[in-house]
C-alpha cells in the first residue's frame, strides 16, 4: 500500500472502502459538516497545530518512552518485547491525546459545553480533565453498569467538575452511553461539542481521532529507529473502538514489513457468544453513525457484549479497522478474559508495570506472538493505559477484599 | 401515483390535513399491532407510520425506546413487521403504511430482499432515521423501482441547499422534525415551525408533514394550520404503555386521543 493511497482515506464522504460514512438523523448533519470543514481548516492551521503540540508536550507529558521489557523478553524467550508507555500520559491513558485535541477544537469553535460518553471511564476522566484545563462545562454519559464497576473513575470525574449521567437504558454499557450522548447532542446541538472517545462514530470523527492519536505511532517509529536501528517487526494493540490501535498503526501502514495485530476482547470465549469481538466474530452493519463490523443478531439488532474490561465492552469498532481487516493489512485476533488476566499478572509481576485490563489483552497476545518469533525480531505493545482504575475488578476476580 | 401521493392529493383537494399516527410494531405485543392499526384508521388516521423496533434508537426519546424494548422482548423482527402489514392489507386496501426505523435491520435482511418484501406486503413508504440522502445511493433506487416512497427528514438545522437536495431524493412527503431534540421531548414552538414550513414550501413542491411535539388537538391544529399533515407518535406510544394490560381499554384510549385531533384538523378546513 502506498503512502498516497493511505492519505486518500477516508474519502470526501468519510468512507474507508465500504465502511465509515455518516449515518445520523438529519438534525446532526449540519453540525457534522461544519465540524469537518473546521477540522480540515485547523489541520492546516499552524497556530492550532502548534498549540496542540505544546499541550501534548507540556500537559500530556509527551513523548512517552519506548521501554525495552528486558525481563519479560527473557522469560518469553522469543522476540524483543518493547512497551510504548501511553500509561505514563497525564490521566493514565492514551485517551488524553484525543481529548486535548478535540477540546482545543471546541475552544477554537467557540463552544462552551462539552459532552462525552465513556465505558471504563478513561475517556470520561480525560475529557473532564481537559474541560477543567480549558474552562469548559463537561457532561459525561456512562452506562449504569459501568458506573458500578468503575466507581473510582466516576469519583475522579466528579472531582474534576464534570456531571456524570448514569444511563439506565438498554444494556447499561458503552453503546447505550453513546446513544444517550447522541440524544443530548441532537437536543443541544448549537452550543455543544461532542468529544467522541474512539475512532468510531460519524465522519469526521474517525478521521480526527485517528489524527490526534497518530502521535503514538509517529513517536514509536522514531524511537524504534533510534533505539534499535530498524522498524519493529510487529505492533500489538488492544481494540475496543480502536483508537489506541489506529494511533499506533496508522504511521506504519505503508511499512509492509511491520505486521499489525489488533486484539479484541474474547470474553468467555468466542464460541460462547459472550465476548466483544466484532472484527473476529461479527459482520458489517450500521450503528452510531458509521458502517463497520458489528455484533448483531440475525435480525440486525445489536447484541449484548461481555468483557472483563469495560473499555472493550462495545459491539462495534472504528470503520478504518474494518477496512484494514478486509484488505488484510492488519490482523485481528482475540484473547479471553482469563488470558487477559494472566497478561495483567505477568506484566505487573515481571516488569512492575500494571496495565489497564484493556491493555492486558494486548500483552497476553504479544507474549504468545513473541514466543513464536526470532530473538533478533521485535514486538511493540501499545500500553494504552494503566491498571489503577481496574483494581476493584481485579480484586473481585482474585477474591481479595480492599 | 403512489398510495401516499393519492391520499395527500385527495386531502389537499378537500382542503384537509393529513393525520399521521405512529406506533411501534410489536408493542405491547406482536399480536396486538394489526388490531391497533385498524383502530387508528377508525379514529381518523390518513396514513400510518409503523415503527420497526431497533435495539439502539438513537434519535428517539425514552418513550419510543421503551416501546422498542417491549417489542424486542417479544422477538419482533423486521420480517414479522412486514407480515403484520400484509395482514392489515387483507382488511384495508387504502390506508398507506410507512415503515419508520433504523438502517441496520434492513441491512441485515438485505436491501433487495427487504424492498421486495415491503412491496409484496403492501408497504407504501420507508423512512430510515439514520439514512441521509448522501448515503442512500444504494438503497433509494431499490425503493423507487418498486414504487415505494423514500421519505426523508428535514430539521431546523437543514440548510436551503440541503432542503433542495433532499427533496430530489424524497417522494410521498418530507417529514419536518419540528425541533432540535429527540421524539417525545415536547418543546414545540409553533411560530418557529410555521416560518420554517412556509420556507420549506418555497423550496419544494412535496407535501410537508410535521412531527415531534404534537400531543393533543390544540398542538395538532396549530401545526396543521401551517403544514400538509401532522405526525403524532410519543403520546400514542405512551398511551399504549399505560394501557397495555387491557386491549379493549387500550383501543378506546387511542381513539380518545386521536379523534379530537381529527376533529381539530378538520375544523381548520371549514
Amino acid at each position: 500500500m502506498t503512502e498516497e493511497m493511505l492519505n486518500a482515506l477516508p474519502d470526501a464522504r468519510g468512507h474507508f472502502g465500504p465502511f465509515g460514512g455518516r449515518f445520523v438523523s438529519e438534525t446532526l448533519m449540519d453540525s457534522l459538516m461544519t465540524l469537518e470543514k473546521e477540522y480540515l481548516r485547523m489541520k492546516k492551521d499552524p497556530e492550532f497545530q502548534a498549540r496542540f503540540d505544546k499541550e501534548l508536550a507540556d500537559y500530556v507529558g509527551r513523548p512517552t518512552p519506548l521501554y525495552f521489557a528486558e525481563r519479560l523478553t527473557r522469560e518469553t524467550g522469543g522476540a524483543q518485547i518493547w512497551l510504548k508507555r501511553e500509561d505514563l500520559c497525564h490521566t493514565g491513558a492514551h485517551k488524553v491525546n484525543n481529548t486535548i485535541g478535540q477540546a482545543l477544537l471546541a475552544s477554537f469553535l467557540g463552544k462552551k459545553r462539552v459532552i462525552a460518553e465513556t465505558g471504563a471511564g478513561q475517556h470520561g476522566v480525560a475529557t473532564a480533565t481537559v474541560c477543567a484545563r480549558l474552562g469548559l462545562e463537561c457532561h459525561v454519559f456512562m452506562g449504569a453498569e459501568d458506573v458500578q464497576r468503575q466507581s473510582l473513575n466516576v469519583f475522579r470525574m466528579k472531582l474534576l467538575g464534570a456531571t456524570v449521567h448514569p444511563v439506565q437504558s438498554g444494556t447499561k454499557t458503552l453503546k447505550d452511553a453513546m446513544n444517550d450522548a447522541m440524544r443530548d447532542w441532537v437536543t443541544n446541538v448549537d452550543e455543544t461539542f461532542y468529544i467522541i472517545g474512539t475512532v468510531a462514530g460519524p465522519h469526521p470523527y474517525p478521521l480526527l481521532v485517528r489524527d490526534f492519536q497518530s502521535v503514538i505511532g509517529r513517536e514509536t517509529r522514531r524511537q524504534a529507529l533510534e533505539k534499535t536501528g530498524k522498524l519493529p517487526d510487529a505492533l500489538v494493540a488492544c481494540v475496543g473502538g480502536g483508537s489506541n490501535a489506529i494511533g499506533m498503526f496508522y504511521p506504519f501502514l505503508a511499512d509492509e514489513s511491520v505486521s499489525l495485530y489488533g486484539v479484541e476482547a474474547g470474553g468467555l470465549g468466542i464460541e460462547t457468544g459472550k465476548h466483544a469481538a466484532p472484527l473476529c466474530a461479527g459482520r458489517p452493519g450500521v450503528l452510531h453513525g458509521n458502517r463497520t463490523y458489528l455484533m448483531e443478531d440475525e435480525n440486525g439488532q445489536i447484541a449484548g457484549t461481555h468483557s472483563v474490561s469495560a473499555g472493550l465492552d462495545y459491539p462495534g469498532v472504528g470503520p478504518e479497522h474494518s477496512w484494514l481487516k478486509d484488505i488484510g493489512r492488519a490482523h485481528y485476533v482475540s484473547v479471553t478474559d482469563d488470558e487477559a488476566m494472566e497478561g495483567f499478572r505477568r506484566l505487573t509481576r515481571v516488569e512492575g508495570i500494571m496495565p489497564a485490563l484493556e491493555t492486558a489483552h494486548a500483552v497476553a497476545y504479544a507474549i504468545k506472538l513473541a514466543a513464536t518469533m526470532d530473538k533478533d525480531q521485535s514486538v511493540v505493545i501499545n500500553v494504552s493505559g494503566r491498571g489503577d482504575k481496574d483494581i476493584n475488578t481485579v480484586a473481585q476476580l482474585e477474591g481479595i477484599e480492599i | 401515483m403512489s398510495r401516499i401521493e393519492g391520499v395527500l392529493k385527495t386531502l389537499k383537494g378537500q382542503g384537509r390535513k393529513a393525520l399521521i399516527p405512529y406506533i411501534t410494531a410489536g408493542d405491547p405485543n406482536p399480536g396486538a399491532t394489526v388490531d391497533l392499526m385498524h383502530t387508528l384508521v377508525e379514529a381518523g388516521a390518513d396514513i400510518i407510520e409503523l415503527g420497526v423496533p431497533f435495539s439502539d434508537p438513537m434519535a428517539d426519546g425514552p418513550v419510543i425506546q421503551l416501546a422498542c424494548e417491549r417489542a424486542l422482548a417479544h422477538g419482533t423482527s423486521l420480517r414479522q413487521v412486514l407480515a403484520m402489514v400484509k395482514e392489515f392489507r387483507a382488511k384495508d386496501a387504502d390506508t398507506p403504511i410507512v415503515l419508520m426505523g433504523y438502517l441496520n435491520p434492513m441491512e441485515a435482511m438485505g436491501y433487495e430482499a427487504f424492498a421486495d418484501a415491503a412491496r409484496d406486503s403492501g408497504v407504501d413508504g420507508v423512512l430510515t432515521v439514520d439514512l441521509p440522502p448522501e448515503e442512500a445511493d444504494e438503497v433509494a433506487p431499490l425503493f423507487t423501482e418498486r414504487h415505494l416512497d423514500a421519505i426523508f427528514l428535514l430539521s431546523p438545522t437543514t440548510t436551503d441547499d440541503r432542503i433542495r437536495a433532499i427533496s430530489e431524493y424524497c417522494s410521498g412527503y418530507v417529514y419536518y422534525v419540528s425541533f432540535k431534540g429527540v421524539t417525545g421531548a415536547g418543546k414545540l414552538n409553533v411560530e418557529e415551525v410555521a416560518s420554517r414550513v412556509s420556507h420549506i414550501h418555497e423550496l419544494t413542491a412535496l407535501p410537508v408533514g410535521v412531527g415531534f411535539g404534537i400531543r393533543d388537538a390544540e398542538t395538532a391544529a396549530a401545526v396543521g394550520r401551517v403544514s400538509d399533515g401532522v405526525i403524532v407518535g410519543s403520546v400514542l406510544v405512551d398511551t399504549i404503555a399505560r394501557n397495555q394490560a387491557d386491549t379493549a381499554q387500550l383501543k378506546r384510549a387511542l381513539a380518545d386521543l386521536l379523534q379530537p385531533m381529527r376533529e381539530a384538523l378538520d375544523s381548520l378546513s371549514s
